[in-house]
């Protein structure tokens, strides 16, 4: 079991750049083709104020740390015994190329299933932007293979 | 927009087979560097029989599948849990339909629930989708 005294726990938060040349990468990766998330005219065409990150996007930031995914350690998990649970996305404004984001994450559950064989750690995040703006949250369910 | 109704399908994507190219450039573009999804070695040190799909490059598959519907500025909430694991060379089909049509903070939403399925018909991820109408 996870040590449950981490439930309330908040991760130092960190600021990211939406890089331009990272949301084209980031686009071909997943194989998008609309324009808007790789030509600036046809962004600003559609109505957005440049390129846009797509609706997942927010989640690459939460990547943007030092340490690869510092809960891992922070809660001694092994990254070779980790599954994806769940995510959710609430979307307020959006994320654009050239902004930075402030990330900040929290631990808001700690709990085992299965006899203890799988642990679940819920992190909630939120994403605010170099106005101030709260331009995202997010919650992940990440799992621990134990046995 | 009064063309969405409670029934209303979402049309489909469906994707190319998973290659290990196809994780190798997630995992660059995504800043997920996990060697379980890119490292055969590792993933078989870890007891999984090869590297497998990040659960997030099919919910941007999903997410795709959205914003081909509807423009992105319109989507609220999406979520998912991840049922079952993305092999290679699986088949990723997304599809989803809209349920119901809701008011929330005074604005007409269509809930849509989404999925993503394998060539078998295995569920891979199954969520919900929030969109303004």
């Amino acid at each position: 079991m996870l040590d449950q005294s981490f439930i309330g726990y908040e991760l130092p938060s960190f600021t990211a750049d939406v890089e331009k040349g990272r949301l084209r990468f980031f686009a071909k990766a997943i194989g998008e083709t609309n324009p808007i998330y790789t030509d600036e005219d046809a962004a600003v065409k559609a109505g957005y104020r440049t390129l846009p990150a797509p609706p997942t996007f927010a989640m690459v930031l939460d990547m943007d740390t030092p340490e690869l995914m510092p809960l891992l350690g922070l809660l001694k998990m092994d990254i070779g015994r980790i599954l994806h649970g769940s995510q959710e996305f609430e979307y307020f404004q959006p994320i654009y190329a050239g902004d930075q984001i402030t990330v900040t994450s929290k631990v808001v559950d700690i709990f085992d299933k299965k006899g203890g064989a799988l642990d679940f750690v819920v992190t909630e995040n939120s994403y605010t932007n170099q106005d101030g703006d709260l331009v995202a949250k997010s919650t992940s369910t990440l799992v621990h293979r134990n046995g | 927009m009064s063309d969405i109704q409670v029934g209303t399908e979402i049309p489909a994507l469906e994707l190319p087979p998973i290659s290990r190219c196809t994780l190798a450039l997630y995992g660059g573009a995504s800043g997920d560097h996990n060697p379980i999804h890119i490292d055969s070695d590792f993933a078989k040190a870890a007891g999984m029989p090869d590297v497998f799909a990040h659960g997030m490059l099919s919910m941007a598959y999903l997410g795709r599948m959205l914003t081909n519907w509807q423009p992105q500025a319109k989507l609220r909430k999406f979520g998912n849990r991840f049922a079952a694991i993305t092999q290679l060379q699986d088949v990723i089909t997304c599809s989803g339909k809209v349920v119901e049509l809701i008011e929330e903070n005074g604005e007409k939403l269509a809930r849509c629930e989404i999925q993503a399925v394998n060539a078998e018909g295995t569920q891979t991820l199954l969520g919900e989708a929030l969109v303004a109408l």
